[in-house]
C-alpha cells in the first residue's frame, strides 16, 4: 500500500442509474418486440423503446469509461486500485467461462445422452418408443419428428471456413502477444501495428463467420429451427461471435488509447484487460472448433 | 483481535452524504447502498409474503374460496421468485455491503460505482418481474423452477419478460459478487490475513464465488428458453432431438448451489453472533472455514437429487444420492462447532442470540428432512409433496431469514446508533418461532400422507392440518410487521448505542463509533 495516498472512492456518479434506465428500456422494448411479433401485433413502439434503451446504454458506457480514463490519467489511482480492476476483470471473465461451460454442458448432454436414448441406445433407450425407427446420429440430420423440425440437408464441414477461422484467431492471439511484448519495452510503434493487425484479424474472422451463416441458411437448410444440431450450432457460434465482436470493440478502443499515448510499460491495465478478454475468446473458439465442428 | 481506528482524524477533505434523492440515486457509499439493499429486500419480503398469505388463505379450507386456479399458480410462482431473487439474495448483499468493508478495515467496496449499478439493476429486474402480474395472460404460472415445456410451449406471454428479469437480476448479482470478492481479496487492512477474517467475510467470499460460477448457467438456461419460445430452436423439445430433462439438469446445476448462496452468509452471521453472546471465541474456526469450502464444492455435484423421479439412469440416482448425503458431514461439523461454542460459555439471550439459537435448532430440522429426501427410493414417495415444501421452508426461514433477522438486530446499533427494544425484539422472535413451526411442521405430515404441492385445492382428509398451517402462517406473517415497528421505533427514539453495544462482540466494526461515520477506515487500521 502506497503510504499516505488513500484508496480513491469516486464521490458520486450518474452513470449507474442512467445504465439501469437504459437496461429497463432496452429489455422492455425487446420483450415487447418479441411478444408482439409472435402475436402479429404492431411493433413500432417496441422498436422505439428498444432503440432509445440501446442508445442510453451506449451513452452510459461511453460516459462511464470516459470518467474512469480521466481519473486514471489524472493520477487518482494507486497500485491497490489497479489490483481491484484486475480482480474485477478476472472474475468477469470467469463468469463468462461459466456461461460457455453451461452451453458446452448442454452440447455434451444432448450428444452423449439425449440423442442416443431417443435412438434406443443406453439406459433410457425406451425413449425410442416415442418415435419408433428414429436412428441416433451426430450431427443430427434426420430429427425424430421431421414434420415439426425439418432437419438440415447437411452441416458445415470443419476443414473449410472453420479451419481458416481457427488459424485467423490463433494468429490474432500471437499478434496480440507481440504487441504486448512491444509495449512492455515501451516500443509504441510496433505495439500499435501488432494491435491493429489483431483487430483486423478479428474483423476478417467475423466476416467469414457471417459468410458461413449465409451458406448455412441459403444452401444447407441448416437453420435455428432445423432441430437440435442447428439450435446448438447457432447458439454456441453465435454467442462466441458476439464475444468476438465485443472483444474487437474493446481492442479498438484500446488501440485508439494506445495511439494517444495512454499506456506505458508500467501502467496499462486497460490494455491487459482487453488482451485477457481476447485470449479468452480465442480459447473458447478452439474448444468450440473441436466439439462443434470436428468431432 | 485488537485494532487502532482513527475514524475521527479523516473527515477533512470528505463531505458527508449529498442532499435529497440525489444521495440515493448517485451514491457510491457502501453504507448508503447497503441500506438501500436492506430496505428494498424487506419491501420485496413483504410483497412475497403477501402472496404467501393469499396462498394460505385459499388453502385455509378445502374447496375454492378466494382466487382462481390460474391466479393461484401465479401466486406460488411469484412468491418463490420474489423471495429468492428479490428478498433473500439482496438482503445478504445489503449485509455484505454494510459489513464487509467495516469488518476487513476497508474504506469502501473495491468498485464503488459498480456497486451502485448492482443495486439499481436489482430494482430494474424486480420491476420487470413484478410488472408481469399486470400483463395480458397474467404472470408466470409454472412454479419458481419454471420447468420446460410448461414454461416454453405452454407459458404465458409474460414469460419473455420474466426471462429478461432473470437476466438483469443475474447481471446485478454477478457484479455484486465480483465486488465482494475484489473487496475481500484486495482491500483487507494490513495484518488481516485470510485466516484472521471474520467468518461472515469468509462465508461471503465463498458465496460470491458460487454466484459467479452458477448465475451465468441460469442465464444460459433462460436464454435457451427464449430461443425455444421465439426462434424455433429445439433445446427442450424431443421432436427436434432436444430434451425437456436438459432444462432440469441445467436449471438445477444453478439451483442447488443457489440454496447454498442463500444459506452460507447466514452461517457466517450465526458464527459472529454465537461467540459474541457466549463470550467465547468461535470453536473450531479453521474447521468452520474448511466446512464452508467443502459444502460449496460439493454443491456442484448433487444437482440431480431434484430429479430422482424424472427418469435418470440408476447409476445417476446412486451417485447423486450418496454425494448429497456427504453434505451432511460438513454441515454437521458446523452445527457441532456452534454448539461447542456455546458449551460452558457465559450465555445471555438477547434477540440476535435467540434468532441464532432458533437457527441452529430449526435449520437442523430442515437439514434432517433433507437427508430423508436425499434417499432416492424414499424420494419417490416424497417427491413434489408438501414434505418438500416443509423441508425447504425449514431451511430457508429459520436458515436464511433468521440469519438476516439476527444480523439486523446484531448490527442495527452500529447502523443507526440506536438500540432496539429488547422486549419487542424477543416478542418478535417468539411470535416468529411459534408461527413458523405451526405453519410448516404439519406440512411434513400431509406431505408424507401424499398431499401434492402446487394445487389450489385438496381432499378433505388434509383439512385440519391445512387449517393449522394457515393459522401459523398468518401469525408468522403478521409478526413481521412488528419488525418494521421495532426498527422504526429504534431509529426514532431508541437509546443511544455505544461503539460496542455487545460486551462479547469482537471485530473491527465495533472499533468505529455508532452510528458508523459516513466514511470509515480511509486510512487502513492495523490488525495484529
Ligand atoms: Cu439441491
Amino acid at each position: 500500500m502506497s503510504g499516505n495516498q488513500s484508496y480513491y472512492v469516486p464521490e458520486s456518479s450518474i452513470w449507474p442509474i442512467v445504465g439501469s434506465i437504459g437496461m429497463l428500456l432496452l429489455f422492455f422494448g425487446f420483450g415487447t418486440l418479441l411478444v408482439n411479433q409472435s402475436n402479429g401485433d404492431p411493433t413500432t413502439t417496441a422498436w422505439v423503446l428498444f432503440t432509445v434503451g440501446a442508445l442510453t446504454l451506449i451513452y452510459m458506457i461511453v460516459g462511464w469509461l470516459r470518467d474512469v480514463i480521466n481519473e486514471s490519467r489524472s493520477g487518482l489511482y494507486d497500485a491497490q486500485m489497479d489490483r481491484s480492476f484486475r480482480q474485477g476483470m478476472a472474475w468477469f471473465i470467469f463468469s463468462e467461462v461459466a456461461f460457455f461451460a453451461a452451453l458446452f454442458g448442454a452440447l455434451f448432454y444432448i450428444r452423449v445422452f439425449a440423442v442416443p436414448w431417443l435412438g434406443g441406445e443406453g439406459a433410457k433407450g425406451a425413449a425410442n418408443m416415442l418415435w419408433e425407427g428414429f436412428e441416433a446420429q451426430w450431427p443430427l440430420i434426420n430429427n425424430p419428428d421431421n414434420s415439426a423440425f425439418k432437419g438440415p440437408d447437411s452441416v458445415i464441414g470443419a476443414w473449410g471456413l472453420p479451419l481458416l477461422n481457427t488459424v485467423l484467431l490463433v494468429t490474432s492471439s500471437i499478434t496480440l502477444t507481440l504487441s504486448h511484448k512491444a509495449l512492455m519495452h515501451d516500443k509504441r510503434k510496433p505495439a500499435i501495428n501488432w494491435l491493429a493487425l489483431t483487430v483486423l484479424l478479428g474483423v476478417v474472422f467475423l466476416f467469414f463467420q457471417v459468410e458461413e451463416y449465409i451458406e448455412a441458411y441459403a444452401h444447407l437448410n441448416l437453420t435455428l429451427d432445423s432441430g437440435i444440431y442447428g439450435s446448438l450450432f447457432f447458439l454456441m457460434t453465435g454467442f462466441h461471435g458476439l464475444h468476438v465482436l465485443l472483444g474487437g470493440i474493446i481492442l479498438s478502443v484500446i488501440l485508439v488509447r494506445l495511439i494517444k499515448g495512454h499506456f506505458s510499460s508500467h501502467d496499462h491495465f486497460g490494455y491487459e484487460a482487453g488482451a485477457w478478454y481476447w485470449h479468452f475468446v480465442d480459447v473458447v473458439w478452439i474448444i468450440l472448433f473441436i466439439f462443434v465442428y470436428v468431432v | 483481535m485488537s485494532a487502532v481506528a482513527d475514524a475521527h482524524a479523516v473527515d477533512h477533505d470528505h463531505h458527508g452524504p449529498a442532499k435529497g434523492i440525489a444521495r440515493w440515486l448517485f451514491t457510491t457509499n457502501h453504507k448508503d447502498i447497503g441500506t438501500m439493499y436492506l430496505v428494498f429486500s424487506f419491501t420485496m419480503f413483504l410483497v412475497g409474503g403477501a402472496m404467501a398469505m393469499l396462498i394460505r388463505a385459499e388453502l385455509f379450507e378445502p374447496g375454492m374460496q378466494l382466487i382462481q386456479p390460474a391466479f393461484y399458480n401465479q401466486m406460488t410462482t411469484m412468491h418463490g421468485l420474489i423471495m429468492v431473487f428479490g428478498a433473500v439474495m439482496p438482503a445478504f448483499v445489503g449485509l455484505a455491503n454494510w459489513m464487509i468493508p467495516l469488518m476487513v478495515g476497508a474504506p469502501d467496496m473495491a468498485l464503488p460505482r459498480l456497486n451502485n449499478w448492482s443495486f439499481w439493476l436489482l430494482v430494474t429486474g424486480s420491476l420487470i418481474l413484478v410488472s408481469t402480474l399486470f400483463m395480458d395472460g397474467g404472470a408466470p404460472n409454472f412454479g419458481w423452477t419454471f420447468y420446460a415445456p410448461l414454461s416454453t410451449t405452454y407459458g404465458p406471454d409474460s414469460t419473455t419478460f420474466f426471462i429478461f428479469a432473470i437476466h438483469i437480476l443475474g447481471i446485478s448479482s454477478i457484479m455484486g459478487a465480483i465486488n465482494v470478492i475484489a473487496t475481500i481479496i484486495n482491500m483487507r487492512a494490513p495484518g488481516m490475513t485470510f485466516m484472521k477474517m471474520p467468518m461472515f467475510v469468509w462465508t461471503w467470499l465463498i458465496t460470491a464465488f458460487l454466484l459467479i460460477a452458477v448465475l451465468p448457467v441460469l442465464a444460459g438456461v433462460v436464454t435457451m428458453m427464449l430461443m425455444d419460445i421465439h426462434f424455433g430452436t429445439a433445446f427442450f423439445d424431443a421432436a427436434g432431438g432436444g430434451d425437456p430433462v436438459l432444462f432440469q439438469h441445467v436449471f438445477w446445476f444453478f439451483g442447488h448451489p443457489e440454496v447454498y448462496i442463500m444459506i452460507l452468509p447466514a452461517f457466517g452471521v450465526i458464527s459472529q453472533i454465537i461467540p459474541a453472546f457466549s463470550r467465547k471465541p468461535l470453536f473450531g474456526y479453521t474447521s468452520m472455514v474448511y466446512a464452508v469450502a467443502a459444502i460449496a464444492i460439493l454443491s456442484f455435484l448433487v444437482w440431480a437429487h431434484h430429479m430422482f423421479t424424472v427418469g435418470i439412469p440408476i447409476a445417476g440416482e446412486l451417485f447423486f444420492m450418496y454425494a448429497t448425503m456427504i453434505i451432511a458431514v460438513p454441515t454437521g461439523v458446523k452445527i457441532f462447532n456452534w454448539i461447542s461454542t456455546m458449551f460452558r460459555g457465559s450465555l445471555t439471550f438477547e434477540t440476535p442470540m435467540l434468532f441464532a439459537i432458533g437457527f441452529v435448532v430449526l435449520f437442523t430440522v430442515g437439514g434432517l428432512s433433507g437427508v430423508m429426501l436425499a434417499i432416492a427410493p424414499a424420494d419417490f414417495q416424497y417427491h413434489d409433496t408438501y414434505f418438500v415444501v416443509a423441508h425447504f421452508h425449514y431451511v430457508l426461514i429459520p436458515g436464511a431469514i433468521y440469519g438476516i433477522f439476527a444480523a439486523v438486530y446484531y448490527w442495527l446499533p452500529k447502523w443507526s446508533g440506536r438500540m432496539y427494544s429488547e422486549a419487542l425484539g424477543k416478542t418478535h422472535f417468539w411470535l416468529s418461532f411459534i408461527g413458523l413451526n405451526v405453519a410448516f411442521f404439519p406440512m411434513h405430515f400431509v406431505g408424507l400422507a401424499g398431499m401434492p404441492r402446487r394445487y389450489v385445492d385438496y381432499p378433505v382428509q388434509f383439512a385440519n392440518f391445512n387449517m393449522i398451517s394457515s393459522i401459523g402462517a398468518f401469525l408468522f406473517g403478521i409478526s413481521q410487521l412488528l419488525l418494521v415497528y421495532i426498527v422504526y421505533r429504534a431509529i426514532r427514539s431508541g437509546n443511544k448505542a455505544p461503539a460496542r453495544p455487545w460486551d462479547g462482540a469482537e471485530g473491527l466494526e465495533w472499533t468505529v463509533p455508532s452510528p458508523a461515520p459516513y466514511h470509515t477506515f480511509e486510512q487502513p487500521p492495523k490488525v495484529d
